[in-house]
């Protein structure tokens, strides 16, 4: 693991950064000699512990099969949550609770929503996707003539591009990192080439955008350059390795790898290849950035470099000093993640996360960082880097740049405040 | 069937496709869509008004259709509440108070507003309104955001040509920059 010497503080040899960030040697070492360097609080008290039961279920059958498993009755408040326009019950966002996932894939049932006219009721059996407009071929497919075409995989996240806006705000929301950053989820999806698609149907090289337009009540639609329409995006039919569900587009989406959330239509019904952008609602009056000069950026198409610790989080109180485990998610539309740095002194000093394999491009990727909590005041922040070479901004660096006359593509770095009672708190810093 | 009309059959297949130039890269199961098909779902509507519909509207018809449909929602004359305000605030767009974004100060192109209309709106029934329907109700929200007059008929020949006040407030995002 990279440690900057000069962040080193303390003579610990273990010691990484500021303020408790140790080297991950320090999980592998407890137990051994090495744990004499923890601190006796870090440490469990076998005395506290309860005596070992014999439990009810150690000595009676368990319960039987079911069709579709579902998590155990304890993980009841592994849910989304969400937020509604007034007078619907299906338009708005819901969140994934990532402060209670682990992992890089978000299980389907947590996958986090943003719909404009609620969730349709597709039959798969009369469902049709059109291509047409600038085309040799106009051409319709049903899933099942879909379903025979060669199909790709890929790991990818989705992130709607209002994700972390609540950044823009003046004060610190005392939310967690489900409503701040709960608008991103990654999943492994299936489907086929849209380029193979196009192909087909024999693309004027006068096309440069193509509209993709869903079936729901709204008829979400927006227009996506040619270039990505050929490149790397799928007609996805299958999300982690069982049919797309129906809040994500059943039965077939659009997955546009890295793109704003919104371009990654689902419920895909059509595609025109076009000269130009159709100009739609949601490319116009909705996803542009609003500059302090009233000037808007229209089509932020790649969502940029960014990364969230997940836990410790709000929420997530810490119920005593010693050995922790700093974990979190970073992400980058442009290409992979090279580096996540954590600090724990609010950004004086920095140590390098360990990124766990696999380190995919467009993918949620997670970090993990030890930290030795010594009970005081602490301010947690994550930072990433791409393979570009974008690091992901401070707040006042963002809002510097953009101002706070939109809601769109925050991706400033997110920090928590650790109380001596070891409570997480949303903070600015 | 039998081997011997199967592999008949696939080389005049192939004979086929490379007669039509058809691509290669796919199987080729899409079925050729026509023209009809395409028309009753090629809804979008771009900033040329290519595909606008034939009929019209006046702001006096769209103020009929407003009160029966959308007033729910977006309040008298468009003032919003409960859901978008879709008349006021331009000249917030800059300043140090928040913007204002209406279709009236924010909203570049006529079109898509005809567009969204006809495809999303009314809420609870979208896809209900007729042709007249939309563009009447179109014309009503542009004249109470006073970019066209009392007495303009808005359709497929005036709607492109309506200029936006925010028409030149969009640039191009170039990363970095």
């Amino acid at each position: 693991m990279a440690t900057d010497r000069s962040s080193v503080h303390g003579s610990d040899l273990n010691t990484v950064a500021g303020n408790g960030l140790v080297h991950r040697r320090m999980f592998l070492m407890a137990g051994t000699a090495a744990a004499a360097s923890i601190p006796s609080a870090a440490l469990p008290n076998p005395a506290a512990a309860d005596a070992l039961q014999v439990e009810p279920w150690m000595k009676l059958p368990g319960s039987g099969f079911v069709g579709y498993g579902q998590p155990s009755k304890y993980e009841d408040k592994v849910v989304r949550t969400w937020n509604t326009a007034p007078g619907t019950i299906g338009t708005g966002t819901s969140r994934t609770p990532h402060h209670l996932l682990d992992g890089m894939i978000t299980p389907n049932g947590l996958h986090f929503e943003r719909h404009h006219s609620g969730i349709p009721d597709i039959n798969p059996d009369t469902h049709r996707l059109l291509i047409h407009g600038l085309v040799k071929r106009p051409l319709i497919f049903t899933l099942e003539t879909l379903a025979r075409y060669p199909m790709e995989s890929r790991i990818a996240f989705i992130e709607c591009g209002g994700n972390g806006q609540l950044l823009y705000q003046k004060e610190p929301a005392q939310v967690g990192v489900q409503q701040i950053h709960g608008q991103v989820s990654c999943a492994e999806w299936t489907g086929v080439k849209l380029a193979v698609l196009l192909q087909e149907a024999g693309v004027d090289p006068k096309a440069k955008w193509i509209l993709a337009e869903g079936a729901d009540a709204a008829g979400m639609s927006r227009s996506i350059p040619m270039e990505k329409a050929m490149d790397d995006a799928l007609v996805a039919l299958y999300q982690n390795g069982e049919h797309v569900r129906p809040a994500n587009g059943y039965p077939m989406r659009l997955l546009l790898p890295g793109y704003e959330g919104n371009m990654n239509v689902k419920w895909l019904r059509r595609i025109k290849a076009t000269e130009s952008p159709t100009m739609t609602k949601d490319e116009t009056s909705k996803y542009t950035i609003t500059l302090p000069d009233g000037k808007s950026l229209q089509f932020v198409l790649p969502q940029e470099g960014k990364s969230v610790i997940t836990r410790p989080s709000p929420g997530l109180t810490m119920k005593e000093p010693g050995l922790y485990e700093i974990s979190g998610l970073a992400w980058s539309g442009y290409g992979k993640i090279n580096k996540v740095e954590v600090s724990a002194d609010g950004g004086k000093s920095w140590a390098a996360a360990a990124l766990q394999q696999p380190v995919l491009p467009k993918a949620l990727t997670r970090f993990r960082m030890a930290w030795q909590w010594n009970g005081g005041p602490a301010i947690l922040q994550s930072r990433a880097t791409d393979d570009t070479g974008y690091v992901q901004p401070t707040r006042e660096q963002m809002i510097a740049k953009r101002g706070t006359r939109t809601i769109f593509h925050s991706n400033a770095i997110t920090t928590w405040s650790i109380s001596d009672k070891g409570e997480v708190k949303h903070v600015y810093a | 069937m039998s081997t011997r009309n199967s592999l008949l059959i696939a080389v005049s297949a192939l004979a086929l496709i490379s007669a039509v130039a058809v691509a290669a890269d796919g199987p080729n199961l899409g079925r050729v869509a026509t023209p009809e098909e395409i028309a009753a779902w090629d809804i979008s509507i771009g900033p040329d008004g290519v595909g606008l519909p034939p009929g019209s509207g006046t702001p006096k018809q769209g103020e009929t259709v407003y009160l029966a449909k959308c007033i729910a929602c977006h309040g008298e004359r468009g003032a919003g509440k409960p859901n978008d305000q879709l008349v006021g605030g331009q000249g917030t767009l800059p300043g140090d108070k928040p913007p204002m974004k209406t279709v009236g100060s924010f909203w570049p192109y006529a079109t898509t507003i005809f567009d969204y209309v006809r495809r999303a709106m009314p809420y609870n029934e979208s896809k209900s309104l007729t042709n007249d329907e939309v563009y009447a109700v179109v014309a009503y929200i542009l004249q109470l955001n006073g970019v066209v007059g009392e007495n303009d008929t808005i359709d497929a020949r005036t709607l492109p040509k309506v200029k936006m006040p925010n028409r030149d407030g969009f640039v191009t995002f170039a990363r970095g920059k």
